[in-house]
């Protein structure tokens, strides 16, 4: 701590002594988001541990029960993973912006809008046309709709100056309310009586499971929209410009980078991915658009890129934790008699401690090599 | 159909009491954003203090069966989260904007999680203070039958906007704001002032919850918040930091909330769910006409983050 931009003063060595030193380097580098990752979850289920064991239960059963309702069995990391196949779209919705140090938790809005875009356009083609000409128009119309959504924000932040965490989130409220609207109203199925909904789409218009297993193919569909997204940002040339616009406003605009196209391009490219994760929600799972859509995977995204730090690769692992976590809820509701926010206090608590340890960044001398010198 | 007596007039009178009774937890919870902002800090996780304060409230009420309890300790809870909102954001690398919403879905989890028990049993209410009995009109006095919280929210408004320019805790609030450097070379220490700013700002936001469960709607479930919380965030840039403008705005906001209700009540049922979205609507309008690309807004304490 006492110890500030050594770096500077210090002519760097890497690369040039030997070949172990460099390869070093570069895994402490690498360690430290994963060190302090891990230990932020440490000391977020050790103070989850106290809640519960505060209110009389024994927080070991209920680790066991996470773990044999999220990961246990077969059926369980099936259940897991579907959930986890939203979290994956809705967390790159919140994670690319970021890259730009725009902060959008507005997912839920092109979740909703999408799904609800996806479904109207669905039923006019639904027996004229393919499936597979169905999905991808779906899928279009859906990305479309969130791209707007979202896109919206990022234009509003960088063309009018409003600040894009309030915008993205009072546009996910009005897209809920137009939801309402639209499947009380218009679209709405004469024959969808206690739960409005549009029309259901028919059995063989479903997307259906990955063969071998129980789970929808929104799953690969995230995984790849991960990957790609990875790549967008890792090995792009436009990829790298949001990243330094992401990294410092001002000098991207000096080198004349076009700051305003990045960010409208990238909330928009995220709001598709969140609008993919409503179509997929109807095609895969509702079979209509109804008020399931806003079932809260935009707002668990939002965690989900936070824990991952944004990096689009590490949002994999991530989804599937926290789709864990969201599948044993009902047995620990069931077994020991908790109510079902009991996830929502964990995921709550994992978030703020998460938040809390970006504080011991570059504290630790482990993590950095230019420190080591010193002492050596 | 009670607004028949009185025909098309019913609109204006239900939106005027609407306003009022809608915008009593925009009050209390723009007031105590604009005192965080105004020491150049954000929380945006009022939403979770807001609902968790509802809880605390309601499930005092329930048990002591009194209502200024329930309000006491919701206000005592508002202000431990601001604390701890507070305490992280004192941090460096610390970003106070995620932090808010970290805070609010822990805020919202909480609640959820203690608040079980209480969705059944009914709580004592609070007070309202009928100014409306000289009339013979049931709906001028359902209009002017207005809440306790109202009235104490309104008095504070005024109370703040004088402390804030009279005052020396006013001005140690504006200076720490404004500039970190400055409050320092006075000899002050932004960290701890902040820290009372956001735990003075969790116990207003908590009064708003305390009035969602205890008055209007009057009843605790997890469904009490709108976005009350978040809304009052942009509440409080429309309104300039200057607390008479948060509750003025508060009343326009309040009026936008209860136009469809009122339309509803003379027999205009098309567009219900549109007209619920007219709060956002309006927030998110005169957010786009008040900012600006290029120049930072009038008024706006220097060290606030959300303005840059």
């Amino acid at each position: 701590m006492t110890v500030e931009a050594n770096s500077h003063t210090l002519p760097r060595l890497d690369g040039r002594v030997g070949s172990l030193r460099p390869s070093l380097e570069w895994l402490a580098r690498r360690a430290e988001p994963l060190a302090i990752t891990l230990f932020a979850i440490l000391i977020g289920l050790a103070l989850f541990s106290i809640f519960i064991a505060l209110i009389g239960k024994s927080p070991i059963q209920l680790f066991e029960l996470i773990y044999a309702g999220g990961f246990g069995t077969w059926f369980s990391v099936q259940n897991s993973l579907s959930r986890a196949a939203p979290l994956l779209l809705t967390a790159l919705c919140v994670a690319l912006p970021a890259r730009l140090g725009l902060v959008v938790i507005g997912a839920e809005g092109a979740v909703v809008l999408g799904g609800l875009a996806a479904a109207a356009i669905a039923l006019p083609l639904v027996g004229s046309a393919p499936p597979l000409l169905v999905w991808l128009i779906m899928a279009l119309a859906a990305m479309l709709v969130g791209a707007v959504w979202i896109g919206l924000s990022g234009f509003l932040r960088h063309y009018r100056g409003v600040n894009e965490t309030i915008a993205s989130l009072l546009l996910a409220y009005i897209a809920i309310a137009l939801l309402n609207h639209l499947i009380e109203g218009p679209l709405r199925d004469p024959a969808s009586l206690n739960k409005p909904s549009t029309a259901p789409l028919p059995p063989d218009y479903m997307l259906g499971s990955i063969p071998g297993m129980d789970v929808h193919w929104g799953l690969v569909i995230g995984v790849i929209a991960c990957t790609l997204s990875w790549v967008l940002i890792e090995a792009t040339s436009f990829g790298f410009a949001a990243r330094i616009a992401g990294g410092n406003v001002r000098a991207a605009q000096i080198q004349g980078l076009p700051v305003g196209r990045l960010i409208v391009g990238f909330t928009a490219l995220a709001g598709a991915f969140g609008g993919l994760a409503g179509m997929i929600e109807v095609a895969a799972v509702q079979g209509s658009a109804n008020a399931s859509l806003a079932a809260g995977y935009g707002y668990t995204g939002i965690l989900v890129a936070f824990l991952a730090r944004h990096n689009p690769l590490a949002i994999i692992p991530v989804a599937v934790l926290l789709g864990g976590l969201d599948a044993s809820g009902g047995l620990i509701q069931r077994r020991m008699g908790l109510p079902d926010a009991t996830m929502l206090v964990l995921q709550g608590t994992l978030f703020v401690v998460i938040l809390f340890c970006e504080t011991f960044y570059g504290r630790c001398k482990i993590f950095n090599p230019d420190l080591w010198k010193r002492s050596a | 159909m009670e607004a028949i007596g009185i025909g098309v007039w019913g609109v204006p009178l239900a939106v005027f009491a609407g306003a009022i009774r809608v915008s009593t937890p925009f009050i209390f919870v723009s007031l105590g954003e604009a005192i965080t902002e105004r020491s150049g800090r954000i929380n945006l996780g009022l939403e979770g203090t807001l609902v968790f304060g509802a809880m605390t409230a309601y499930a005092v009420a329930v048990v002591t069966l009194s209502p200024w309890l329930g309000v006491l300790a919701a206000m005592a809870v508002g202000a431990c989260f601001g604390i701890i909102h507070g305490f992280i954001c004192k941090f460096p690398k610390v970003n106070d904007i995620a932090i808010g919403i970290a805070m609010m879905q822990f805020g919202l989890g909480l609640a959820f999680f203690l608040g079980k028990p209480f969705i059944q049993p009914a709580a004592p209410r609070l007070p309202a203070i009928a100014f409306g009995a000289w009339s013979d009109l049931p709906q001028i006095q359902a209009a002017l039958n207005i809440n306790v919280l109202f009235l104490v929210g309104a008095a504070l408004a005024l109370v703040f906007w004088w402390a804030s320019r009279n005052t020396r805790v006013g001005l140690i609030l504006r200076v720490v704001g404004d500039s970190s450097d400055a409050a320092r070379a006075m000899g002050l220490n932004p960290d701890t002032v902040r820290l009372f700013a956001t735990a003075a700002g969790g116990a207003l936001a908590a009064i708003g919850g305390a009035y969602l469960s205890l008055y209007y709607p009057g009843s605790w479930n997890e469904g009490i918040s709108s976005g009350q919380g978040l809304m009052a965030v942009a509440l409080v840039i429309f309104a300039r930091w200057n607390p008479i403008g948060c509750s003025l705005a508060a009343l326009l906001f309040g009026g936008a909330g209860a136009l469809g209700p009122a339309l509803q009540s003379v027999g205009v049922t098309k567009g219900y769910y549109l007209f619920y979205a007219a709060p956002y609507v309006l927030t998110l309008v005169i957010m786009i006409a008040t900012s600006s690309p290029t120049r930072s807004l009038a008024g706006a304490p220097g060290a606030l983050s959300i303005t840059k």
